[in-house]
C-alpha cells in the first residue's frame, strides 16, 4: 500500500532532506521510507548528491587582486567610511 | 569562512577597522568569482563581476542592516552585476526542468521505483571530490539552466537559507524549493549514469 505514494515522496524529498518540512510530512516519509527500499537509496544518492555539492568549489580562482584594483576599493571603503562614520556615534 | 567570521569581519569594517579590509575583500572575492564563474563560465567576466560587486559593496556599505546577512546582501550585488554584465542573455527564453524527467521508471509489479544500478553507498562523502567525480559534478552543474544553477549555487554550495535565496533573485521561497529539488535532481541523475558506467573502483583509484 505504502507504495502508491513513491511519486509524492519522491517530490518531498530536497524538502526533506532540507528539514524544511512540517513534522507530520516528516513521519509520512519517514514510515515510507522505512518500507521501500528502492526509495531509501535514492533519498540517500540525493543527499550525497547535496553533500558532493556542499564540497565542490571550481578549480578556477581568481588572478591575485591587482594594485590598481585594490586602490579603487580602498578608495571606496574610505569613501563610504567618511559618510558613513559621521553617522555612527563615536565609539 | 564561517556566516559567524563573516558576520564579525563585516561588523568590524563597519566601525573602521581597517585591518578587516583585506580579508573581507579576499574572502568575498573569491566567493562572488566562482559564483560568476560557474554562472557564465568566462574568467575575464568573473574577475569584473567581482570588482564591480566589491566596489558597490563599499559604496554601499551603510545600506546593511543586519551584518548577520552580509553573506546574501553580496551575493545580491553579485547577482545583479552578473545580470549587468550578461545583459544580452536576460530575455533568452528559460528552459524549465521537469519533476516527472527524474523520477526513476516504476517497475512493473509494484509502482516502486527500480533499484539504481549505481552503486552510491561506496562512496564516501569526504573523498569522492578528489576524484574526476569532481569534473562530472562541475559539467553538470554547468548545464543546469541558468534559472536552477543561480539556485543551487545559492542553497547548496554557499548554503543559504531558502528566504536568503528567494531574496537575492528576487524569487518566490517556493520556486526556489522547486528549482531547488529540480536541480539537485538533474545532478543526481548525471552521477547516477558516471556511477553505472565507471563504477566506484575507477573513481578509488584516481
Amino acid at each position: 500500500m505504502h507504495k502508491d505514494n513513491c511519486k509524492e515522496i519522491f517530490a518531498l524529498l530536497s524538502d526533506y532532506l532540507n528539514l524544511e518540512l512540517p513534522p507530520d510530512a516528516c513521519k509520512e516519509i519517514e514510515t515510507h521510507l522505512a518500507g521501500c527500499p528502492p526509495c531509501i537509496e535514492f533519498a540517500e544518492s540525493l543527499r550525497k548528491t547535496v553533500e558532493l555539492c556542499r564540497q565542490y568549489r571550481p578549480t578556477e580562482l581568481p588572478e591575485p587582486l591587482g594594485a590598481r584594483a585594490r586602490e579603487e576599493l580602498v578608495a571606496a571603503y574610505k569613501k563610504m567610511r567618511a559618510s558613513y562614520g559621521s553617522n555612527l556615534p563615536a565609539k | 569562512m564561517e556566516r559567524d567570521t563573516e558576520t564579525a569581519l563585516a561588523r568590524r569594517l563597519m566601525a573602521g577597522e581597517a585591518d578587516a579590509f583585506d580579508r573581507f575583500v579576499e574572502h568575498f572575492r573569491a566567493k562572488i568569482f566562482h559564483y560568476t564563474w560557474l554562472m557564465c563560465g568566462q574568467r575575464e567576466d568573473a574577475e569584473e563581476v567581482a570588482q564591480d560587486t566589491l566596489l558597490k559593496v563599499f559604496e554601499s556599505f551603510d545600506q546593511l542592516q543586519e551584518p548577520e546577512r552580509v553573506r546574501p546582501w553580496v551575493f545580491r550585488i553579485a547577482k545583479n552585476a552578473c545580470l549587468m554584465k550578461r545583459r544580452k542573455s536576460i530575455f533568452a527564453p528559460a528552459h524549465e526542468l521537469s519533476l516527472d524527467e527524474f523520477m526513476p521508471s516504476k517497475s512493473d509489479s509494484d509502482g516502486a521505483p527500480k533499484l539504481q544500478i549505481a552503486d552510491w553507498s561506496s562512496l564516501p562523502d569526504d573523498q569522492v571530490l578528489q576524484s574526476e567525480m569532481r569534473e562530472v559534478l562541475g559539467r553538470a552543474i554547468g548545464d543546469l539552466p541558468e534559472n536552477y544553477r543561480s539556485v543551487i549555487l545559492l542553497r547548496d554550495m554557499e548554503e543559504l537559507s531558502t528566504e536568503e535565496t528567494a531574496q537575492v533573485l528576487e524569487l518566490s521561497e517556493d520556486t526556489v524549493k522547486t528549482r531547488l529539488h529540480r536541480a539537485r535532481l538533474a545532478l543526481r541523475a548525471k552521477l547516477d549514469d558516471y556511477l553505472t558506467t565507471a563504477g566506484p573502483r575507477t573513481i578509488a583509484r584516481r
